[in-house]
């Protein structure tokens, strides 16, 4: 034990985040140990508790003059990481644009508005519009299941869920299945259906979603619009909830449901 | 010599809501008070506040809703051709927003469904007088060109009032958290 503190304390370097020096351990990746110092780098398909995946790109920073994802590309001395810029931003909001045209996300409409990744991401990169031409495609609900709302229109295909699925709860519910436009979240039961497939209510892929497409129902609006997650802050400013990430939607409401039960 | 001729007047602004529920309407109302202050900055042209018909040139333009019918098309483009600087107000002209919602369906489907009376009867209305809807609800981007977007479902009291007052006192409007909201 204290040998493993030992050697992390003597391998921690440091390599720097838009000039300010930021120490890592070894191991971490540059995502990781930005988080851990409290620098926010913009992301979306990383998760603390999951292997990195390196495909939104939304972390996307340029690494001793060359891009790379922040949560892929291991943490090394000395190296020169540019994030926080214009130019970066500018991508990352094209990025946003592309996701919100591509799918339905109809932030009015929808229950995770307010605690949705994808919304609070575009708040914090000032994103007025989509820009793009809507695709408007035709996607799939699917609320066979008594606990768990899977709703195609709103996901971006991160595969949080999938491999939440596979590696946390060892369950494999989701895959992603097609390809290009027509790549999309199928479901492992012998109908397709959420209610034929292992998924329970207590399984982390059923809360792992960052956008609205897998949602447990029956909490919809126990938080109340306005009161939510990123209506705090900006997630710009909730390094630390980005960094431990607990399950946003469901321990919230049951505290306030328990709080309604004690009074 | 380049001293302007006569002070500034007050700018022109319209106003109207296409495929929406007046709700950004509404929240203009709500910024309570200031709409005093407003008055002195602006006059209103067309718009459901004056109950003016059709629009003469205009600073600004508020469109507010998506566009899904063919009269729609025809205020919007007249609201283009007038307003020097034309705003999306609020997510329905965004993004098409509510009415949207029908966009994955055929529109024979969606009108089929509607008339159809409880036995089993359908009379979709056809009177020359209506106008005809579009394919799809469409964000008003995709049919003219915007100058700015004013998100919010509706956008609050306070983010209007922020945007407008940047807009009339020739800042560049920034809208920004808390005042950016999609919902």
């Amino acid at each position: 034990m204290s040998d493993n503190l030992n050697s992390g304390l003597d391998s921690t370097a440091t390599f720097s985040i838009d000039g300010r020096r930021v120490p890592f351990e070894a191991g971490q990746t540059i995502l990781q140990a930005a988080l851990a110092a409290g620098v926010y780098i913009p992301h979306l398909c990383n998760h603390p508790d999951l292997k990195p995946h390196g495909s939104c790109k939304m972390c996307t920073v340029i690494v001793n003059g060359r891009n790379g994802s922040a949560c892929t590309a291991r943490a090394m001395p000395g190296l020169e990481v540019e994030n926080d810029t214009p130019a970066l931003n500018d991508r990352r909001r094209v990025l946003l644009q592309m996701l919100f045209v591509e799918g339905n996300h109809f932030c009015p409409g929808c229950e995770k508005s307010g605690n949705c990744q994808l919304q609070a991401l575009a708040y914090d990169l000032e994103m007025l519009a989509p820009h793009f031409r809507h695709a408007f495609p035709a996607r799939v609900v699917d609320a066979s299941h008594p606990d768990i709302w899977l709703d195609l229109n709103r996901c971006i295909m991160c595969e949080l869920c999938v491999r939440a699925s596979r590696d946390l709860d060892g369950k494999s519910v989701f895959m992603l299945a097609g390809r290009g436009t027509n790549s999309r979240v199928v479901v492992n039961s012998p109908s397709g259906l959420l209610k034929d497939s292992a998924l329970t209510i207590d399984d982390r892929a059923a809360h792992i979603c960052p956008v609205g497409a897998i949602l447990p129902k029956r909490v919809g609006y126990a938080v109340p619009i306005g009161e939510r997650q990123f209506d705090q802050a900006t997630i710009g400013h909730q390094v630390d909830y980005l960094a431990k990430r607990t399950i946003p939607i469901r321990p919230v409401a049951a505290e306030t449901a328990a709080a309604t039960e004690g009074n | 010599m380049n001293a302007p001729h006569e002070l500034p007047q007050k700018l022109r602004i319209a106003t109207t809501s296409l495929s929406g529920c007046f709700g950004c309407h509404m929240s203009l109302l709500d910024i309570d008070e200031r709409l005093l202050e407003l008055a002195t900055l602006v006059e209103f042209d067309r718009s459901p506040i004056t109950d003016i018909k059709h629009c003469g040139p205009c600073d600004v333009g508020l469109v507010e809703g998506g566009v899904c019918n063919a009269e729609n098309v025809e205020v919007l483009r007249e609201l283009r051709r007038n307003c020097k600087v034309l705003v999306a107000f609020g997510a329905c002209a965004i993004t098409g927003g509510l009415p949207a919602q029908r966009n994955n369906r055929e529109v024979t489907q969606c009108l089929t469904q509607i008339y159809r009376t409880d036995s089993g009867e359908v009379a979709v209305p056809n009177d020359p007088e209506l106008p005809l809807l579009l394919d799809k609800v469409y964000p008003i981007n995709e049919i003219v060109r915007v100058d700015y977007f004013l998100p919010g479902c509706p956008p609050s009291g306070d983010t209007i009032w922020k945007f407008l007052t940047d807009l009339l006192t020739g800042r560049t409007p920034r809208i920004e958290h808390p005042l950016l909201k999609f919902d």
